[in-house]
């Protein structure tokens, strides 16, 4: 990066790095290039169309492009991809390509639109975003979602998303944690469902043009390199238990997050994190693994059985308070506690942005108002999230219009009805803004390789605002690949590429037997389910909302005897030739374990709180996440070495070149 | 938090789509009400697991009720007694202590079953592939604004968008009739002003598409009363309106075929 800085205060010495001696195998930092575009921040992405190489039409489908997943990124790539003229490839674990967890997602999608009037612009979402990631986000990757935000609405309501409308006929917007801006879109509280619908229908014109060909029920088990390039994957058939090669010209892993590694989370129960751990074993560099999202308003845990935790909107706290009460063990009826008695926390710590901080603040102060023996519930183990003043102000029916689905989802859970009562809320794991590191291309440190949405790294720092995942999803997907692709498939046309028969293909098929015929073969006495449940307490209690030195060592020994018992005494029942979901699970643990050593190193190594990340020795006398920007202003991206306790560490320097670093606040 | 004890389960095993298949007879002894529905055959499969049996297949996936993947005929009803509300979201506060659940597959011959309690539903891709979409590229889409929806067609719209594409429409449809679902999709895209460019090919697409595979709807009304997400039987008044309007039109005017 080359242009002049125009931040005026020094916040970063690149070359003072001399850190104190490092637990983790530390390699001589090998600069990772992320290939950012020349010119000025709001020129780069159209500097970088400028001097992309193109293809013919007529050339592109002699290029097969494999996409792994059909969530928001994956289906949205497969589709253009396929518009275009790639002959694509689609692979999703699930039966149809539309129960993707994109789907999930309530709140919204944010873009500068600024039909408000408000205020907004594509600097203002650029800079919320990255102030919202705790300036831990590559500024040109961020400016790019912001700018390509704006066509991400046009195109989907081109497709039909039925978002939600004012009277004229205009789009309807609403506000969100970490802005004080309304550019949220949103469609009722369905608004991943839509999008992903949307996506999904676009991809479904494209199989029944046959220019896509879809796999289902079909999971990634291994990525296949040859001369250092990507040239494919290898899947099992869930149906049968075959295992198979595919081999294209470039991969798109589209699959998705890892809170899942908490066990208890907001993700699906199918998320899982293999085909971002199996690219990361092939070479692919895993960046800042311990930048997780707890979300601060899930329906707490309501007993041991429970598989997942609920999400509700993050759009809620637009209308509801967060309060718990004023003094410890007060378990009298929520109606019964006076004004007087109740602690609005949110309101009183943070009055400009109240109760619409961002999700990591808003978590913190959550689990310090449970900590502190003023939580609530049967379990006492939530806060309240109460509507009974805006439904005064507002009306039931207002309420009941914008809030209406949620409602009714809390209240079938949990047998409540929260127009009488207030919610009880507690933070969850949901998002994870860690991933396969990828550079300006979205390409991983593999060749031809990509990553797109929530299993790369790119864009959300270290902690990721509401309302931004659908938008990046869609960006990477319907904006991004499609043009950066055809810069790494141009200089390939005619050149022979490997074909399934190449025996590295063969290699791979071998060891993705044995490793599922192993899981089968142990025949010891606990399920895959117990000990991912074990493995998300570890997680949970050292690696989650707040981290320290001495929990984080506990959890890496922890982790590593209970993955020795998961070695030697797990059981799988059922056979490897017929659906087997217990012999699914065990190779999706397995990646957990590894994935949680790592989690937990990265959480070690970067002694700073940042978003999400928050170490309890790096705070302010407030309680505030305290950075080290001299220190840790980069991303962390690790390398597999072969030896799971020995990851390599390789940084990428962060350059705020439009954006001062600051202290964020949201006092 | 209280707990239901002695609860039998009735669940039908299936080897694979060759298999005859069988209800196998299982046994809870205490089971939190808290406790959803899938939670507890989570528990039970461990119990499986534990000794040294099968775990009982079936399919889920987000369990927040959106995803469309969970199923289960639960004493008869497609997603069990709560109206409007999914397996996933079913809880045993529904059930009481001593009860006998029994627990099926979708049964429906679009709907091959595929082992123990999952079913192929990949027939709803096919229709959604004739013709379930509007047509636009990405990168040449207008402005977004530049065509307004009246609040009351968008609001229709998303009545119909909100299907999860589940299967229950099917399942409780004594003819296996998959026209609640084809019309909410047709109706989603019909109503939009977005979709009217498409509309006559568009339904003409997916009936043809939804007849190769699913029976005929003969106004029974179950798949209305099934429906999680209580989807009205009024969106087939709409495709069928439309689908005659369709045929009555001159093909060479209409947008596809």
């Amino acid at each position: 990066m080359a242009t002049a800085r125009t931040v005026t205060k020094p916040v970063k010495k690149a070359p003072a790095k001399k850190a104190p001696a490092r637990p983790a195998a530390v390699k001589k930092a090998t600069p990772l290039d992320a290939k950012i575009p020349r010119g000025p921040i709001a020129d780069k992405w159209d500097n970088y169309k400028a001097d992309m190489k193109l293809i013919n039409p007529n050339n592109k489908r002699k290029f097969k492009v494999i996409v792994v997943g059909s969530g928001l990124a994956g289906a949205s790539a497969a589709a253009s991809l396929a518009e275009l003229g790639y002959d694509v490839d689609v692979f999703t674990f699930h039966d149809s390509p539309r129960r993707a967890h994109s789907i999930a997602a309530q709140g919204g999608i944010n873009a500068a639109k600024n039909y408000r009037g408000d205020g907004d612009s594509v600097h203002r979402l650029f800079y919320d975003t990255v102030k919202g990631g705790d300036f831990r986000s590559r500024e040109a990757n961020v400016y790019r979602l912001a700018q390509t935000s704006v066509n991400i609405i046009d195109q989907m309501v081109a497709q039909g998303v039925p978002f939600a409308r004012e009277y004229g006929g205009q789009l309807d917007t609403r506000s969100f944690g970490g802005s004080q801006l309304q550019r949220t879109f949103y469609a009722r509280g369905q608004t991943g469902q839509q999008l992903l619908l949307g996506a999904y229908q676009q991809l479904s014109r494209q199989i029944g043009l046959g220019t896509v060909k879809l796999w289902n029920r079909s999971e990634l088990v291994d990525v296949v390199t040859i001369d250092g390039r990507c040239a494919g994957i290898v899947t099992r058939d869930l149906v049968t238990g075959a295992f198979q090669s595919h081999a294209a010209h470039a991969t798109i892993l589209a699959t998705g997050g890892y809170g899942n590694l908490f066990f208890l989370s907001t993700n699906a129960m199918n998320c899982n994190v293999t085909a971002g751990w199996r690219a990361h074993q092939k070479g692919a560099y895993f960046a800042n693994p311990c930048y997780t999202q707890i979300h601060p308003t899930c329906i707490p845990q309501a007993d041991d059985t429970q598989s997942k935790l609920t999400l509700m909107s993050e759009s809620l706290r637009n209308d509801g308070r967060v309060w718990v009460p004023l003094s410890e063990g007060d378990n009298r009826p929520s109606a019964q506690i006076p004004e007087g008695e109740r602690d609005y926390y949110l309101e009183r710590m943070y009055p400009s942005f109240g109760n619409l901080a961002p999700r990591d603040i808003a978590s913190r102060a959550a689990k310090r108002a449970v900590d502190s023996g003023r939580g609530v519930g049967p379990l006492r183990n939530g806060v309240y999230l109460d509507f009974s003043q805006a439904i005064a102000r507002l009306g039931h029916d207002v309420v009941k219009e914008r809030y209406g689905n949620l409602f009714e989802m809390y209240q079938r859970i949990t047998g409540e009805n929260p127009y009488d009562v207030p919610m009880r809320m507690y933070p969850a794991s949901h998002y994870t803004m860690g991933g396969l590191w990828v550079d300006y291309e979205l390409m991983t440190t593999i060749p031809g390789l990509y990553a797109a949405g929530e299993v790369n790294f790119s864009d959300h720092g270290a902690n990721r605002l509401g309302a931004s995942a659908l938008m990046q999803g869609l960006a990477d997907g319907y904006f991004v690949l499609p043009q950066t692709i055809g810069n790494y498939l141009a200089p390939m046309l005619n050149k022979p590429t490997p074909g399934v028969d190449h025996p590295e293909f063969r290699t791979a098929e071998q060891a993705a037997q044995q490793r599922f015929q192993g899981y089968l073969n142990i025949g010891g006495s606990r399920s895959p389910d117990w000990f991912h449940r074990e493995l998300g307490k570890i997680i949970w209690n050292d690696c989650g909302m707040e981290r320290n030195k001495a929990g984080l060592q506990r959890a890496i020994s922890d982790l590593l005897a209970l993955y020795e018992e998961f070695k030697t005494d797990l059981r799988v029942t059922g056979d490897g030739v017929s659906i087997n979901q217990t012999l699914e699970k065990a190779g999706r643990v397995d990646d957990f374990f590894q994935l949680g050593m790592l989690t937990c190193r990265d959480a070690l190594e970067r002694r700073e709180s940042c978003g999400g990340h928050f170490r309890t020795e790096y705070q302010d006398a407030e309680g505030e996440a305290q950075r080290d920007d001299a220190n840790f202003a980069h991303v962390a991206a690790w390398e597999n070495t072969g030896d799971p306790m020995k990851p390599a560490l390789h940084k990428e320097e962060l350059d705020f070149e439009t954006i001062h670093l600051a202290q964020r606040s949201y006092k | 938090m209280s707990h239901l004890e002695n609860l039998t389960l009735k669940i039908w095993r299936q080897n694979g789509p060759a298999d005859a298949g069988r209800f196998q007879s299982y046994r809870i002894d205490s089971i939190s009400d808290e406790a959803s529905f899938l939670e507890m055959l989570d528990v039970l499969n461990e119990k499986l697991i534990g000794e040294g049996l099968e775990a009982i297949a079936f399919d889920s996936d987000c369990r927040e009720g959106i995803c469309g993947m969970c199923s289960l005929m639960i004493d008869g009803l497609a997603h069990g007694p709560q109206s409007g509300t999914a397996t996933c979201q079913l809880h045993m506060r529904s059930f009481k202590s001593g009860d006998t659940i029994v627990i099926e597959p979708w049964r429906a011959t679009a709907f091959p079953i595929v082992k123990d309690l999952i079913v192929d539903r990949s027939a709803f891709d096919r229709i959604i592939e004739s013709g379930g979409f509007i047509t636009a590229a990405t990168g040449g889409a207008p402005e977004a604004n530049l065509t307004p929806v009246p609040k009351a067609v968008a609001d229709a719209a998303m009545d119909a968008a909100e299907c999860i594409g589940c299967g229950a429409c099917v399942a409780a449809c004594p003819n296996g009739a998959a026209n609640l679902f084809t019309a909410a999709k047709v109706s989603h895209l019909n109503l939009l002003p977005q979709g009217q460019a498409e509309r006559w090919g568009r339904v003409q697409a997916m009936v043809e598409s939804m007849d190769d595979y699913f029976g005929s709807c003969t106004n029974y009304g179950e798949c209305e009363a099934a429906c999680p997400k209580n989807i009205s039987i009024d969106f087939i008044a709409l495709m069928n309106k439309d689908f005659r309007k369709a045929k009555f039109k001159d093909r060479k005017l209409a947008s596809q075929k």
